[in-house]
Parts: structure tokens; C-alpha cells; sequence
């Protein structure tokens, strides 16, 4: 299937004149491109000077899930080989790298040094760049907000051509953070990082009963924890709808190893299992099996563990280990759904979990999280409230429509959805969902008259 | 742009009276499309079907297009892409004839390999070139079982669906990687005013539940999609069986 080539094109090896099939990390949905993979900053400006009349978007290491970084019939702009760091302010906590080097390197780099990327998606495998244009979170968003709002300034290449540094405070920064890409193309960052003492995490673990215990627990004593996300059973129905595991940590000061790991407290070493297969027949993720891994995955946690210790990759990035595992859904692919809806909307969120378990939707990656503050990036998914992340395999009958009437709840709450998981959001509720997108509008329209930024997502969403 | 299911924002019909097609557009406008071409000789019908399917709540527009004029489909079916990305391009047109009449009238008969077979290899070359400079978007090209196997009853019209049936199979690996995707429908009887009046043939079939399983096609972005899919082991069948069988069939 071409869309396997797709998912991590490698531009050195093609020819870029000659298009290729993309696809998001879901594997739905793959249009072909050409993907020109810029070593330099010239070649990169050189790159949108000839995107043609299909444009062009910057794409890192195809993460999104949905069609954010395809771009049908035009360019693709692998931003992966503009991937160094530049200068580490070891003592001020601040990095300057380019675009394309992923939070893996950084980790590699600032661990040993003392230092930790400031927020973390459930994956190493983004870049810099991507982590802006989406402006991601992770299990600590509601102590430290979204990625963007840990990022000086950047380097931004517009569509007339020029480089722009861009500030903090600046509508450019603003509308680029969580702005897909659709700005331009980010060249440098430089970020604010988190200081460590080591690269253990210490972690607390407990289950909750169901979801209205799992928000209680939430409500009451997450601000003691910069890290917390819940997994939640979204199979179990009855008195156990929204069973969850809760696990929250911080990172482990030095006194809390163990002497012997006390040698080496900054070791950052992620372990490596086997790809997934190419070919893993559909329907292997049924509800049997699922179900089957949902109740095992809720038994096996303890119920109230405190203190334990564990690596980065471990309680960050679980599946980062296993390549490729986008694969164990089939050539179908899968969809992820991820909504947030505000405190006070709680209804909502209950009635949503309990129609995803009526439904009986075979979705063993399901995550909540109370998120912080909003950030102030116009088309920035988190706002304070709740957010419910899910896979389904795409293949599942009538799902599309089963989703857009989720969606109908998430907007009549206030909500919203989040565009890097987004492959089939109605466009018609976007404007309700982000209400700053008139300005997000004008401003590329002044900004990209002729529109040389466009990806699948922008002409599906009319963006 | 599709969605992750398949589904169109915008549709081209050619062939805009067909009940398959119609009734594929009215399926497809209550998912995502928003905006339709129906495509097909200027008539009250054509208008009043795009009238029908505005009510539905998406922009329609006829466009006059004849399949008996392969010269200007360039012209005709460019237009149309030069106005925005077509997501789908439905290929409905088609004439049933009267085989006992067309075998008596040569040009008759003529007529209905020129209309399903010649009409459409220009227009889907056309609209495959186009869909390929956007990089995305499904042709559909509606079939007939009756091109799996010439039957004796009515081989003018099964003759001619052959031959785009296996246009469209050799289109779609030629177009295999280009991002577009090629899907070849293949429906039995299906109870239309095209079919009125004729006896049905076994596992008949309505135009709305074609119009369903071009929708699953699309999702699961099928290459072949028979209907109803028992056609599939029916034909499998039926293909085999030596020439002397089957023309004593009764079908």
C-alpha cells in the first residue's frame, strides 16, 4: 500500500519531482505529494519560493494523526534534516535548535546536562517545529500549559519569502502556536527547559472506581503533582463506566534513588523492542480483545502505590518502543478523537464517556486529563476543563456519523476538538470551537494572500 | 478533501438523472459534501434532481455534458476542476437499449457502446488527469454485473459495460500510487425507471443500497464493491460454468 512509504517519507532516498503517497500517523485517508526535504535554510526558503500553485507545508515526523502535514497535488517540506542544536544556555535553561530535531534529541542532549524539554506529548518522536505549529501538551499542562508558551521566539519563513523572528506576545506568535503550520514554516526555536536532577520519575499510582470518582481524585489533588493523566477503561459500562488507572509523578530528586542508580542519575537510555509488523490483518483490535486488554490493564495496577520509580520512557512514552505500532490497527487505520470541554461541563464529558461505552468502541488508548489555563495560541487546543483522548480503528461501521454527534456535545458545551489528532471534524462546527479563527483567517490572509501554506487539513477545514 | 472515512466534500456526477448516482449523492450530502456537479444532457429532469438534492442543503450546479461527444469533454470537464479540488467523480451515464430491437438496428446498437464504453473512456481520461495534478479524490465508475459475463438476453449492453468495467480495472492500476483511487461498482438488477418493466433478475437490488456500498467503499477504499455482495460468489460461479450450461440458464 502506498501509504506506507508514506509514513515517514525519507526524502534523500526519493526523487522529489516525483510524488509520493502521505498519510498522518492514523493512516487514513493518503493523498500524494512531492516531499522535498531541505537541508539548509536557503534550500528551504528556495522550497516555498517553488511550491507552485498547490503550495506547500512544513511537515516534522508525521505525528498528527490526521492530514495536518499532507498536502495533495503540492509540496511537502520535510523539515527532519534541518536538525541541529545550536547553543544549550546550560546555566539559564534555554536551547536554541533547529525545527526539525526532535524532543528524542533534545532528551539526549539535555538530560546529561540536567535539563528536560518543558512539556512532553505521549511521544519523543515530534520535533520542535511540530510541537509549535500544534502547540502539544502533555501530563503536565495543567501546571505548565501548552508547549508554545515555554518558547522565547522563533525563526519563521513566510510565504513572501522572508525570515521573520517572531517573539513572544506577537499576533504572528500567537496565530503560528497551534497554528498547524499555516503561517509558514518554522526554522529555529529557542525554548525554556525544565530543570532536573535526575531522569527518574517518581510515580503514584491508584484506581479509581469509575469517572466520577476519577474527577474527584482529579479535582482535589492534582495541583501537588506536575505530571498526572488517567487511563481509562472506556469499555467497562454499568456501576464501572470510566474505570480508570490514575498514575502522577515528579521528577525524582537525587536522594530518592537508590545508591547504586545514584552513579548516573541523568542516564537516558529508551529501550528499543521490534517494529509492528507491515501487515497486521484488520479487525485484530476487536472488542474481545480489547475488552481482554482493558480489564487485565485495570487489574494489574495497583490500587494505591506510592513512590515508585520510573524511567522517562516508561511513564512518558510507553509505546515510543515499539516502532511503527500506528501499524496494529490494519490497512484501515484508525482515527483519535480528542475533545475538551470546560469545568462546570462535567455532564457533558459523563454523557460522552457513557456513549463511547454503550457503543461499545474497541479503544484500549484512552486517556483524561484536567488541563490548566488555556494558552493564548489562537487555534491552541487546551482550554481549563477536561480532555478525553481515544483511538478507534477507522473501519468500524458508522463511526463517522457516531462521532459527529459527539462532536455536537462537545460543541454545545463549549468544547472543542484538536486539529493534530483531527481527520474528520465537520467544518461547519469549527467557528464555534475556536472563536478566534476570523482572526487566524485574516491574519494569513494578509499575511499568504495567495495561499502558498495549504495542507489537507486547511482545505478540508477551510482554515 | 475526503475524511478519514472516505467521505467527500464535493462530488461530480456524470450522468446527472441516474437514480444510482442521485440516490449516492443524497447519501453523500447528509455525510460531508457540500458541493455537486451534476453533469448531463440540459433537461427539466436535470434540473429539477439538482433542485432536489439544494433542498438537502448543498450547492448544485448543472452542467451540460454528452457522452456522445468525446471532443468536448476536455473542454466541459476541465472547467469544472478549475473551480475548486472534486473530491469523487461519479460515473453514472448509460443506456440499457432494447436488445431485441438494437440487434435488428446495428446503429442503435452502436449507440450503446458509444454512450457506455467510448463516452466514458474519454471522460473518466479526462477527469483521471485531473484528479491526479490535485493528488487526491476517488472515480467511481458504475458497472454492471451484466459486463461480468455476455449473456445471450442482453449481450449489447453487457458487452459494452465489459469493456468499461475493464477500462476502469486497467485505469485504476495505472493510477495506483498517484494518490487517486479507482472503484469499480458492480451492481445486479436494480429497480430503477431504467429497469421498469423488465423482469427481475435474481438478488435485484434498490439504488439506494448502491449508493450505501459505494459509501462503505469509500471508506474501506475498495477497488471492486458488488451489490449486493453475494453478486461476488454468484459471478465467481457463474463465470465458470462452460458456454453449453450457460446459455440454457435462465437469467
Amino acid at each position: 500500500m502506498p501509504a506506507d512509504t508514506a509514513s515517514d517519507p525519507d526524502g534523500s532516498a526519493s526523487d522529489p519531482a516525483e510524488p509520493v503517497s502521505v498519510t498522518g500517523w492514523g493512516r487514513t485517508a493518503p493523498t500524494t505529494a512531492r516531499v522535498v526535504r531541505p537541508r539548509t535554510y536557503e534550500e528551504a526558503a528556495a522550497a516555498v519560493r517553488a511550491c507552485g500553485v498547490r503550495g506547500g507545508i512544513a511537515r516534522g515526523l508525521g505525528r498528527a494523526y490526521g492530514d495536518a502535514a499532507q498536502n495533495a497535488g503540492g509540496a511537502v517540506l520535510d523539515m527532519t534534516g534541518l536538525d541541529r542544536v545550536h547553543a544549550i544556555d546550560v546555566d539559564g535553561g534555554t536551547v536554541l535548535c533547529d525545527a526539525g530535531v526532535s524532543l528524542h534529541r533534545l532528551m539526549e542532549v539535555l538530560l546529561p546536562l540536567g535539563w528536560f524539554v518543558p512539556v512532553t506529548p505521549g511521544t519523543r518522536q515530534v520535533t520542535v517545529g511540530g510541537a509549535i505549529g500544534a502547540d502539544i501538551h502533555g501530563k503536565n499542562h495543567h501546571v505548565s500549559g501548552s508547549f508554545a508558551r515555554h518558547v522565547l521566539s522563533f525563526e519563521l519563513l513566510t510565504a513572501d519569502g522572508a525570515i521573520r523572528t517572531v517573539g513572544r506576545g506577537t499576533p504572528l506568535f500567537d496565530a503560528t502556536a497551534g497554528g498547524m503550520g499555516l503561517t509558514g514554516v518554522i526554522l529555529t526555536a529557542t525554548v525554556r527547559l525544565q530543570p532536573v536532577e535526575t531522569s527518574l520519575m517518581s510515580v503514584d499510582t491508584e484506581r479509581t472506581a469509575d469517572l466520577d470518582d476519577l474527577m474527584a481524585r482529579l479535582t482535589a489533588t492534582d495541583h501537588r503533582y506536575r505530571y498526572s493523566v488517567a487511563w481509562i477503561d472506556l469499555l467497562a459500562r454499568g456501576r464501572s463506566t470510566g474505570r480508570s488507572v490514575l498514575t502522577r509523578g515528579e521528577h525524582a530528586p537525587l536522594d530518592a534513588l537508590p545508591p547504586r542508580a545514584r552513579r548516573r542519575p541523568l542516564a537516558f537510555r529508551p529501550p528499543r523492542f521490534p517494529s509492528a509488523p507491515a501487515f497486521v490483518p484488520e479487525g485484530l483490535l476487536g472488542r474481545g480483545t480489547v475488552g481482554l486488554f482493558n480489564e487485565l490493564w485495570y487489574r494489574k495496577a495497583p490500587r494505591a502505590r506510592t513512590g515508585e520509580l520510573q524511567r522517562i520512557p516508561a511513564f512518558f512514552h510507553p509505546l515510543d518502543g515499539v516502532p511503527h505500532w500506528n501499524r496494529i490497527y490494519g490497512r484501515g487505520g484508525f482515527v483519535q478523537y480528542q475533545f475538551v470541554v470546560g469545568h462546570g461541563r462535567e455532564e457533558a464529558l459523563r454523557r460522552i464517556v457513557r456513549r463511547i461505552a454503550e457503543r461499545r468502541c474497541p479503544s484500549f488508548l484512552a486517556v483524561l486529563k484536567r488541563f490548566g489555563e488555556g494558552d493564548p495560541g489562537w487555534l491552541s487546543f487546551p482550554m481549563p476543563g477536561w480532555t478525553l483522548a481515544l483511538d478507534i480503528p477507522a473501519n468500524l461501521p458508522r463511526l463517522g456519523a457516531f462521532l459527529d454527534e459527539l462532536d455536537e456535545e462537545v460543541a454545545g458545551a463549549g468544547g472543542r476538538v484538536y486539529l493534530a489528532k483531527d481527520a474528520r471534524l465537520r467544518p461547519e462546527l469549527l467557528a464555534d470551537m475556536y472563536p478566534r479563527l476570523t482572526e487566524f483567517r485574516e491574519l494569513r490572509a494578509e499575511l499568504d494572500p495567495r495561499g502558498v501554506f495549504t495542507s489537507d487539513l486547511s482545505r478540508r477545514l477551510d482554515l | 478533501m475526503k475524511d478519514a472515512f472516505g467521505a467527500p466534500q464535493s462530488l461530480l456526477i456524470l450522468g446527472g438523472t441516474s437514480e444510482i448516482a442521485l440516490a449516492t449523492a443524497r447519501r453523500l450530502i447528509a455525510r460531508r459534501t457540500r458541493t455537486v456537479w451534476l453533469a448531463g444532457r440540459p433537461s427539466p429532469a436535470l434540473e429539477r434532481d439538482a433542485e432536489h438534492l439544494r433542498a438537502l442543503g448543498a450547492d448544485v450546479r448543472t452542467l451540460a455534458f454528452d457522452a456522445l461527444d468525446p471532443e468536448s469533454h476536455e473542454t466541459v470537464l476541465g472547467k469544472v476542476f478549475t473551480e475548486g479540488d472534486l473530491d469523487m467523480v461519479l460515473l453514472a451515464f448509460g443506456v440499457l437499449g432494447d436488445q431485441a430491437r438494437d440487434e435488428r438496428e446495428p446503429v442503435a446498437a452502436a449507440r450503446i457502446a458509444q454512450t457506455n464504453y467510448t463516452g466514458a473512456v474519454s471522460a473518466l481520461l479526462v477527469c483521471a488527469r485531473a484528479l491526479q495534478t490535485q493528488g487526491h479524490g476517488s472515480l467511481v465508475v458504475l458497472s454492471s454485473v451484466a459486463g461480468e459475463r455476455a449473456r445471450r438476453s442482453n449481450f449489447i449492453y453487457g458487452s459494452s459495460k465489459a469493456g468499461l468495467d475493464a477500462f476502469a480495472q486497467g485505469l485504476g492500476d495505472a493510477l495506483h500510487g498517484t494518490g487517486v483511487h479507482v472503484m469499480v461498482v458492480r451492481p445486479g438488477f436494480v429497480r430503477t425507471k431504467m429497469t421498469a418493466g423488465r423482469a427481475e433478475g435474481p438478488l435485484a437490488t434498490t439504488p439506494e443500497a448502491v449508493a450505501t456500498a459505494v459509501e462503505v467503499g469509500l471508506r474501506r477504499r475498495s477497488e471492486t464493491v458488488w451489490v449486493p455482495g453475494a453478486l461476488r460468489l454468484v459471478m465467481a460461479v457463474l463465470r465458470h460454468v462452460p458456454r453449453a450450461v450457460f446459455r440454457r440458464l435462465p437469467i
